[in-house]
Order: structure tokens, then sequence, then C-alpha cells
């Protein structure tokens, strides 16, 4: 085959410069990960700039803090951390996001669903299977328009959803906050596009090329703090469609769905309302590594009932301007 | 915390490209390469089983998991890049399934872009057609390091030594492997019907082969993202300039050109919140402190004093056009290059490549999914590189002003 433009073909045992030049350097992939990561916050906080970031106490969020931290070292990073508050989270994942953020002397702004709710903006779903996941979105663009956000960084990663596989490290919304999958911009080597124009902003995704796997052995190789949620526990649960769900007061319970004690620990940290957890008897950080790579179930597949509702349940949200 | 030790760890990162249509049984392959590495997972795949009865498909059909949006599966057809991720004890892969169909170029290139690997796929019943040709010339074009071409549906040759052969010849240069996607013959396992074939299985040259081995051999270069100034009463005076590595290795004490104004000095130190480097190279995301004081903002290239980029007010490169109104001489543009955004306006298009044939010809446009050769005029200096010394100083993406939309992506010649 010849080349247009003159270039040689490519070779095919990768020994295309001089002999005796080539000295890889082998980067473990976790680190080519993370350098990625980290390219992305710069260059987003660069452009467009006015930049949020998503926190929701949750693995995925404790990752992407410690990424932004990494990037702008020795400086403190130049944008707040926002969490969308429903109202219905599990205690320890506040309790770790307000440790975490005053350790780091970030600003910390709390968008509250509930308050919407009073306000009467937004009506609660009622009965047992009720849930705030939805009532989220109008909060976060609310909250994005009235701060004037231009990119908000998010943990979402490819690997979560097929859906989501399919969506750009800059995710450009419009004016309604919403995704459209066939008007996507290009990234090419790199290279990200982060103009917006007045009221569009962009969702940012540094961990898109991450894997739960990744996560979980970045969390061990950096030595991260999680909510102990995470790890085995004993908690009061109930079981509903082949999902183990914690006894709260956020969730009405059906007749018959009893309550007992099991030794559970949760693979991703949502809504009370539509987080399951799974049995487990990983206590310590090397156990979860462990159970992650032998597992035969996705998180998302396994733990959220908010994906569960149709085929297209994640694509139809990000439309509507989900995270 | 204890750390964890696992053989993933040291695992490396290889970005692969795949491109091709459901017809070469592209996604049969990747779905054999997800299912053999352990990827897909119980629930995905009842889901897919599920899904597969209910369309009447006869089969499990793998597509399905491959296509993510709701236009792909009702149509059956591969749109825009999905991202599929599998590991083995040595690697991480990152694969970027890319569409086949001429009219979705774009999408291709953009897939192509950054890989260190691309699989050109051939249907052994029909041998090499005008996609597949296609196919290695864009993998040409962008200089993927390595270009493996895989012979599928070799069962339905019977295993046919001068039908493989045939196909390989016509890639000089690239290695081609006889399989079948469908049956798993040396895709994980060397397949016992192919004795003519010595070479591995695909898995495993995958596992072998060097990740774009170009990138410790150019010249350091380090465009500047940001400029880290912390006053803070313990790092009152610190000035870091952070970046990633695009090229190239870095020591404390190496002389460096700061560009494009065009001072030189020394690297005194390159920082990180784990501490600081003996040295940084691609892919490497680090801080650099440069001795003295000087005027650098983002946008600026820090490169070897020893190895300098050109810079220019113009431009000669290959550019594919990704905008449905064509690209004509006169166009006003935004030109994003590393870290550095200018105003550019479009000299000439000179010609126009034929990415069926690989022939050039004389072109006065570019129209969408077109590639062809683009002379261009700058507001302000750039320092580039041509695109065969380095992939990242040497390429640009265009950018609309009125609509803020990328419209093109160019190799700078």
């Amino acid at each position: 085959m010849n080349s247009p433009w003159g270039h040689p073909a490519p070779s095919s045992d990768g020994n295309g410069g001089p002999p005796g030049l080539r000295c890889h350097h082998r980067v473990p992939h976790l680190r080519a990960l993370e350098a990625e990561a980290i390219q992305v916050f710069r260059e987003v906080a660069a452009e467009p700039g006015k930049a949020v970031l998503l926190f929701s106490g949750g693995k995925d969020s404790a990752v992407l803090l410690r990424l932004a931290e990494k990037a702008f070292w020795p400086a403190r990073f130049p944008f707040p951390v926002m969490h969308i508050d429903t109202g219905h989270n599990f205690p320890e994942a506040i309790e770790f996001r307000d440790r975490r953020v005053a350790e780091l002397g970030a600003e910390l702004i709390v968008a509250s669903v509930a308050r919407a709710i009073e306000d009467g903006t937004l009506t609660d779903e009622t009965g047992p299977r009720a849930s705030r996941n939805r009532l989220q979105t109008p909060v976060l663009l609310d909250a994005i328009s009235d701060h004037g956000f231009r990119a908000a960084f998010g943990g979402a990663r490819r690997d979560e959803e097929r859906a989501r596989a399919k969506e750009r490290m800059l995710s450009f919304r419009d004016d309604f906050g919403g995704w459209d999958p066939k008007a996507q911009r290009p990234e090419l080597w790199g290279q990200l596009n982060g103009n917006v124009k007045p009221g569009e902003h962009v969702r940012a995704f540094p961990l898109s090329n991450w894997t739960e796997l990744d996560v979980w052995e970045y969390v061990a190789m950096e030595g991260l703090e999680l909510p102990p949620l995470y790890f085995a526990h004993r908690r009061e649960v109930f079981s509903r469609d082949g999902m183990l769900y914690a006894a709260s007061d956020f969730v009405e319970r059906l007749p018959g769905e009893e309550v007992f004690e099991e030794t559970v620990r949760f693979r991703t940290v949502g809504d009370m309302s539509c987080t399951g957890a799974v049995r487990s008897y990983a206590a310590t950080l090397e156990e979860v590594v462990a159970e992650i790579a032998a597992t035969n179930l996705t998180e998302r597949g396994e733990t959220r009932a908010d994906d569960r509702v149709t085929e297209a349940a994640m694509e139809d949200r990000k439309r509507d301007g989900y995270f | 915390m204890a750390p964890v030790d696992t053989p993933q760890r040291t695992s490396e990162l290889l970005r692969v490209a795949t491109a091709g249509s459901v017809d070469d049984g592209k996604s049969t392959l990747i779905g054999r390469l997800l299912l053999e590495t352990g990827q897909i997972l119980e629930d995905q795949y009842e889901a897919v089983e599920r899904a597969s009865k209910e369309r009447g498909d006869g089969y499990v059909n793998l597509a399905l998991l491959t296509d993510g949006l709701r236009a792909e599966r009702e149509q059956g057809i591969t749109i825009d890049v999905a991202y599929r991720y599998f590991q083995t004890a040595q690697r991480k892969f990152i694969l970027a399934d890319t569409p086949g169909h001429e009219q979705y170029t774009r999408n291709m290139v953009t897939g192509a872009s950054t890989a260190d690997v691309a699989l050109v796929l051939v249907d052994a019943r029909k041998g090499v057609v005008e996609q597949s040709r296609r196919h290695a010339h864009i993998a040409s074009l962008l200089r993927i390091p390595h270009v493996v071409v895989c012979v599928n549906k070799m069962d339905l040759v019977g295993f046919d030594e001068a039908v493989f052969d045939a196909v390989a010849a016509e890639f000089p240069g690239a290695h081609a492997i006889p399989l079948s996607a469908l049956n798993g013959d040396n895709v994980t396992e060397r397949s016992q019907s192919t004795p003519y074939y010595t070479g591995p299985p695909l898995l495993e040259l995958l596992e072998e082969l060097e990740p774009a081995p170009d990138r410790d051999d150019t010249a350091f270069r380090f465009p500047v993202q940001w400029v880290i100034r912390p006053m803070s009463d313990e790092h009152h005076d610190y000035r870091g300039y952070a970046g990633q590595v695009a090229g190239g290795t870095v020591r404390p004490g190496d002389e460096v050109v700061l560009l494009p104004g065009g001072a030189r000095t020394r690297v005194e130190a390159i920082d990180t919140l784990d501490g600081e480097l003996d040295e940084a190279y691609y892919p490497l995301s680090v801080t650099l402190r440069l001795e003295g004081e000087h005027d650098v903002s983002r946008g600026a290239l820090i490169a070897a004093a020893d190895s300098l980029p050109e810079v220019v007010r113009e431009l000669e490169a290959t550019v594919c056009w990704m905008a449905q109104a064509p690209l004509r001489p006169g166009a006003r543009l935004r030109i994003k290059h590393a870290t550095q955004t200018v105003a550019a306006k479009v000299e000439s298009i000179d010609r126009r490549l034929d990415v069926n044939s690989g022939e050039h010809e004389d072109a006065a446009e570019l129209a969408l999914n077109d590639i062809g050769r683009v002379r261009l005029k700058l507001a302000a200096a750039l320092a580039a590189d041509p695109y065969s010394e380095n992939r990242a100083t040497g390429s640009f993406i265009l950018v609309d002003d009125s609509t803020n939309d990328t419209v093109g992506a160019g190799m700078v010649a």
C-alpha cells in the first residue's frame, strides 16, 4: 500500500525510528489515566473557565477531588465544589463530603432538591417507589445557571453504561442542559473545544476512560479515604426486585417487605431510595479490589434502580440534562 | 493504608482503534475480545440476549452491546465512536470503535487520532474492498504506529492460505492475521487450521506491541496549560508552569526555550503533588519551575533548546473537514494548536485526497469528510512541529467562531 503524501508505510514491529534510539518508558496505566485526567482539569479550568466540581460523596468524586488537587498543586484548585443534595442521601456520604471539603479548604455549594420542593418549584414523587432521581436534573441546571458556571466536572465513566460510552470528555450542553448525541464535538489528539456561549455549558468528565476497577486500584494506590458505606458492614435492609435496600425513613416499604439485618456493602452511592447494597464480606480495600476484579455483574446493573427503567434510561436522562 | 499489589498496577495503556461495518464482523470481533477477557458481565449478556430475542435476530447479537445509542440499535449501524475497555494481566486496552462508512470518515479520524494500533478488518470472502483500503489510508495518514489487518471469516473460505496471502500482500508493512471472530480462531488462541501463520493470535499481539514508541524519541515539548501561583504563605513566591509532556524527556538542569518568544533558560525542578521528579516524559502531567523570571502564560510552548520547532505565521497542513458547509479559500476560522488559539484564514486549498484510492486530485474546496492539503495564514505566531515528528504539537483543530463547533482537524505538513 502506498501512503498518501509520501509518508512511509507504518511499521509492523514498532521499531519505526533508527535502531538504538528507542527508550520507551513504561508508564503504568493508572499513571497514564491520571495524567489524562489532570490534563482535562487544567484545560477546562482555562477554557471555558468558571467551572464547578460536582461532588456526591461517592468513590468517583473522591478520586475526582484528588485529581483536581494534583492538577493545581501547590495552589488550591480554582473552582468550588457543588453537591446536588436530594435530602435522601446516606448520612455517611454527607459526613464524608463535609470533612473532605473542609480538609481541602474548598468552597462548598449545596443545591437542595428538598428546598425546591418546599418552594413549590418541584413536586416530590410519593409512594413506596418514589425517587428524587429525576428531580436532581432541574436543580442541577438551575444551580449551574444561577452561578453562571460554564463548566461542570463530573465523575461519569464510559464503562458505566452504553450511552455514556458514546459521550465525549467534554459534553456540550445547550441552554436547556440537554445532550445531543448526534451533535457532539469531535475530540482529536486530546484536543478539547470548551468554547461556550452565554447560557451554555460543558460537562467535563476527566474519568471517562477509567473503569470501576481502575477507580478502586487508584483509591488503593493513593490511599484515599472513602465513606464507610463501601466496605462490608452490618445494616438493616429489605429486599425488593432482587436488590437489597437500606431501611430508612426515605423509603416506604410495600406489604411483605420485611426488614432484616445483613452484612453488606455498596458499590455505588446514590440516593438511599435507588441504591442497592450487595451481600459482601469485603471489609478492606484489598478485599474490595479482589471482589470487583472477580465480579460478574456491572455496578449499575447490580445496584442502581434508576437505570433499569427502560433500555435507553440513561440516554433519555442525559438528553434531559442529567449528570 | 497498605498499598494493594495487583498485576494490573504495572500494566500499560494501549489505545486501539477499529473501523469497519457490521458486515465485516467487526462487532463480533470486539464482542469476542470482550468476552474472552471477561469484560462482558452476566447482566450485560442477559440484556443483549433479551434484546436480540425481542428484535427477532435469531442469535445473540453482540453488536447490541457496542451500539450505545437508540438510533444505532434501531438502524443496526455504528454512527459515532464508542469506547470499550478490556484488560489482561499485561495491559489495559482502550478500544475506540469507529464506524466504517465513508459518510462517517470524520468519526473514524477522531477515533484513530490517539490510537497506538489500528485494526483493519477484511472479510476473507470479499477480499480487500474500498472500505478496508480507506481505513488503511486513514491509519497511515494519522501515522498510527501499528496497523493490524484482521482477515476475518477465514472459516468460510476453508482457511485457504492463498486467500490470506492475497490480502496480506496488499498491506506491506502491516501485520496480517487470519482469523475467525465467530469461532475464535487466532483471536486469543492459536488456530489449528492456519499452520501457515506463525505469528501470535490477535490478543497476544496487542499485548506485545510497543505503544506509540515515537513519543519518547522526539524532542522535548511542553505546552503550558496553566500558570500555578498559589500566593499562599507557604508558597508565596512559587510560580510553576503546568502541562502535559507532549514528547521527549525533561530533567532538571535541561536547557529549554520558551516559545514563541524565544527566551532561553533552564528547568529548575519538576513538581508534582507526590514530590519532585528526576525526569518527566510523555504522557505525564507535571509542573515545571524555570530558572529566572519569564513572561510565560498559557499557550506558550517550552521546548528542548537543542531541537526547536519552527515558529510560523503560515501553515501547510492536511485537513479533515468536518462541517456540512464546504471549506473554501478565504474562510476565517480559529485554530487551536496545543494550548494556544489564534485566528486563521484559509489561503488556498491545493488538493484533495481520494481516501479510497490514495490518489490526489486538484480541488478548490473541501466538503464534509474530505481530506485535503490546505494553506493557512495565522494572526499570531505558532510554534509547530511537523505531524510526522509529533502527533500533539503537529496537530490542531479548527473552530468556527460563529457556532463554536469543531469543524476541522489538521496535521502540519
